[in-house]
């Protein structure tokens, strides 16, 4: 019998890990990616990854942990997925572990583990400061094994155009096209994994690499996939500010004892240990982020009047921040050129990654039967606020889920017709006509430029305050972009490793997904987790304890929203406040 | 270098349109910033594809992912050195600055080239550690912690392909896989389970193109860009696959 075969697009840790897990089951898969998978976006996390692995005598539990992701995400996630995450996290560090992990270790040769944002016990296992890199090698060896065997075909330098449904409107394919050669393909897979990561550049300067555009999760949007909370935005409070990218600067820093601070008066002020005198610096990323742009926009204490603070490691040793942080600080003399061994770094807020993204159940499958999502491209975990650590364990997590699942789906599933010849005809030939049409377009934008604007509007109104008036004016800004986009003009015509024209399609599905994060913004009336409204500044459980949806209305080109209840039975939400030591409601 | 300069900067870009195709040269201005790097100058380039004689050219081509230098991917020749372009600032380069395709790979287009060989490399040393699967097994060995920061600093390596760029023994002339995959082997032979392969990755660099290709130049450490000491364990591995030769031999 013919082994089961299953597409995976993106070979970032969630896409690398469904793979492995696929291939355990004897499944074959068709890895498709823009990159070498060993280049994916997922080796940028630095600080770590949290399990509860209770190896400092803090007594810490796994419900320890559940309740600080769901408390953390101000009861937004859905609790039995977060639940399951947590119950498996100290599994799949020993997984790692012995794939060969470096992880940082003790004097007698176990893990360590450090502080993290929003978590009072050390719950964080870490490799230095490069922890996603290692994870994501290890990965990326344990596949190579696999492909070895013949069980991986790898498309590197492939991009995802969109899914194929039959007649039944069951996934039964993608196309895809070389980025090479241009040549576009149509392939056909029992079941499809997007495992594409973040929307990031859809804000234009953020922490993500520049291939995370979230084109691939736009493109399926438009096809009939839902969208779940995309307005929860996280924003990173440590990022060195730059004109190509923001450069994050690792919650570690706070992790292991950095301090943040601005003058106030002629004199150090050290605001956010004298707000949440609870957990001081180790307040979650939101909260952080909202008091550094109060501290700057409001009370105009940022650095020499900018919108900087300073981030503080110098008073802890030399030594000790070279064991732990090495690789960062090296990073931050690199491109900067100080030495924060000696001064303080100047950090800033910057939009680093997205709670929301497609729609999926707890095993990952999306609406539309046949696709399934997994990685930061789904909307799991989260709710309305990541903890910084949680986003490598979710990544690695949701393939452990996503992969089984689609073994199971492309055995069991009610999958209906096949895909004829003529059917994947007809879906490569669409998009090759629509590629031809890219070729010739003559107008007077520039893609780049149009991106660029993109980006600054949504950054300036869809970011850390948001109000519905802006919100407003975004959405129309957006929708002009998007008419604009008609009237770039492409200087390459080419049909060899043209970027310009596969740029402009991902343009095209950036803006409507930057559509997609305004309308779901304006729409929910409260603030929560990295959603701050100051019209509406506290959480109101009544009317939004809810998920949000996204569709697409096709004849619009719009984006409609509605709300979903979900799944909040096992912890009873209660108010998130970390100025005081978090106390749960039994 | 003198405050007139810096208003804007001058690249010099080797170009290419096709793997056969001729290479030429194309020059671009770009506006001055503090702390601009390569990158983001290519990024302005992108937004206004004219030469310096004014002329509309299709923007430059290259790869890039993170602009972090972890990915790897945004490796090119810089005023003749290989490196990465993310984190080259123009004000530590001369100018006018030179870019170019890093030659001793096959070149796609412009700056793009074709580094696939290395990763068959890594097949090649079966750069993994055997585990039996991603399930449940046992708790992991316990590892001396100073193992572990050596082969913390070997997993550094990006696969970016400085260091097969800079050494004089990687090229037609010679199969050697070059400095980065070999190192590979080392790091999985240091870890406790990786290490029941050994034999078999020693075996595998006693061959053509393995260790023996080596010639010694040092160029490799010279040009990491993360300052792998790949010579200290290129000496190492040297001695191990020597061991493994003799064992082979007294063992037959």
């Amino acid at each position: 019998m013919a082994k089961n075969k299953i597409i995976v697009v993106g070979g970032g840790l969630s896409g690398l890990m469904a793979t492995l897990k696929i291939c355990e089951a004897g499944g074959e898969v068709d890895l498709f990616s823009y990159c070498p998978v060993k280049r994916s976006h997922s080796l940028c996390a630095q600080g770590g990854i949290n399990a509860c692995m209770d190896t400092k005598g803090e007594h810490d539990s796994i419900y320890e942990h559940f309740d600080d992701t769901v408390y953390g995400g101000d009861f937004l996630a859905d609790q039995t997925a977060v639940k399951g995450m947590c119950d498996a996290a100290p599994k799949l560090i020993k997984m790692f572990d012995r794939m060969g992990v470096p992880f940082t270790r003790t004097a007698e040769g176990v893990l360590d583990l450090r502080n993290f944002g929003g978590q009072k016990n050390k719950r964080t296992c870490f490799a230095g400061s490069t922890t996603g890199q290692q994870l994501l090698y290890a990965l990326d060896e344990q596949v190579r094994k696999w492909e070895v065997q013949g069980s991986v075909k790898k498309y590197e330098f492939w991009e995802f155009i969109k899914v194929i449904k039959n007649k039944e409107g069951v996934c039964r394919g993608i196309v895809a096209q070389n980025m090479n050669s241009m040549e576009i393909q149509a392939f056909r897979g029992d079941t499809t994994i997007l495992a594409t990561g973040g929307p990031g550049m859809v804000f234009g300067r953020c922490t993500a690499s520049t291939i995370c555009n979230g084109s691939a999760v736009s493109s399926v949007f438009q096809q009939g996939a839902h969208i779940g909370n995309p307005e929860f935005i996280q924003i990173h409070p440590t990022a060195i500010p730059g004109s190509d990218k923001n450069r994050l600067m690792s919650e570690a820093c706070r992790g292991e004892g950095g301090r943040v601070w601005v003058y106030k008066d002629g004199k150090p002020w050290y605001f956010l240990e004298e707000m949440f005198p609870a957990y001081g610096n180790l307040v979650p990323r939101d909260v952080a982020s909202r008091a550094i742009y109060d501290v700057c926009m409001n009370q105009h204490l940022g650095i020499n009047g900018e919108n900087r603070v300073y981030l503080d490691l110098s008073h802890i040793s030399a030594e000790y921040l070279e064991r732990k942080l090495g690789g960062i600080l090296e990073m931050y003399s690199e491109f900067v050129g100080d030495d924060p061994r000696k001064v303080p770094m100047q950090i800033y807020p910057s939009v680093h990654y997205s709670m929301g993204g497609i729609w999926v159940d707890r095993k990952h499958n999306t609406n539309i039967p046949g696709l399934m999502a997994s990685g930061e491209c789904d909307y799991q975990y989260h709710g309305a606020n990541r903890l910084g650590a949680n986003s490598l364990l979710s990544a690695a997590y949701s393939g452990t889920v996503s992969g089984p699942e689609a073994m199971r789906w492309a055995k069991e599933g009610e999958r209906g017709s096949e895909l004829t010849d003529e059917d994947l005809a007809k879906a490569k030939q669409e998009c090759v006509d629509d590629f031809e049409a890219i070729l010739k377009m003559d107008g007077k934008e520039n893609a780049h430029e149009l991106h660029h604007e993109l980006g600054d509007v949504m950054n300036k109104y869809v970011t850390i305050e948001r109000v519905n008036k802006d919100l407003d004016y975004c959405f129309a800004e957006v929708k002009k972009i998007l008419v604009r986009w008609n009237d770039i003009g492409v200087t390459d015509r080419g049909h060899w490793a043209n970027q310009e024209a596969m740029f402009v399609r991902q343009l095209r599905n950036m803006i409507i997904y930057a559509l997609v994060v305004t309308k779901a913004a304006r729409m929910r009336d409260e603030s929560r987790g990295a959603h701050y409204k100051r019209e509406f500044p506290t959480r109101d459980d009544e009317r939004f304890l809810k998920t949000t949806i996204v569709d697409f209305n096709a004849e619009k080109q719009e984006p409609e929203v509605t709300y979903i209840d979900f799944d909040h039975s096992l912890i009873k939400p209660r108010p998130r406040n970390y100025a005081v030591a978090k106390k749960e409601d039994k | 270098m003198a405050e007139q300069n810096k208003k804007t900067v001058t690249f010099i870009i080797e170009r290419q349109d096709a793997p056969d195709s001729k290479p030429y040269t194309q020059e671009f201005e770009v506006a001055y910033r503090p702390s601009l790097n390569v990158v983001a100058a290519l990024m302005e380039i992108q937004k206004n594809p004219v030469t310096k004689d004014g002329k509309k050219v299709a923007p430059v081509v290259w790869e890039c992912n993170c602009l972090e230098k972890v990915c790897g991917a945004c490796m090119m020749v810089i005023n003749g050195r290989a490196r990465q372009a993310c984190c080259s600032l123009i004000d530590q380069l001369e100018q006018p600055i030179h870019l170019a395709p890093a030659r001793t790979f096959p070149v796609i287009r412009d700056l793009l080239i074709d580094r696939s060989v290395m990763f068959e490399s890594l097949k090649r040393i079966q750069g993994w550690v055997n585990v039996d699967g991603t399930w449940e097994v046992k708790d992991a060995p316990i590892q001396n912690p100073y193992t572990a920061q050596t082969a913390y600093e070997i997993s550094h390596c990006m696969t970016c392909g400085c260091c097969l760029e800079a050494c004089p023994n990687v090229g037609p002339q010679s199969d050697f896989i070059g400095p980065a995959p070999t190192v590979q082997a080392y790091l999985f032979n240091l870890h406790p389970l990786g290490k029941f392969d050994k034999e078999k990755r020693l075996n595998t660099l006693a061959e053509k193109g393995g260790i023996t290709s080596c010639g010694n130049s040092q160029n490799c450490v010279e040009v990491c860009p993360k300052s792998i000491k790949l010579t200290t364990y290129l000496a190492q591995l040297n001695r191990d696959v020597n061991k493994q030769a003799l064992k082979n031999i007294f063992n037959k």
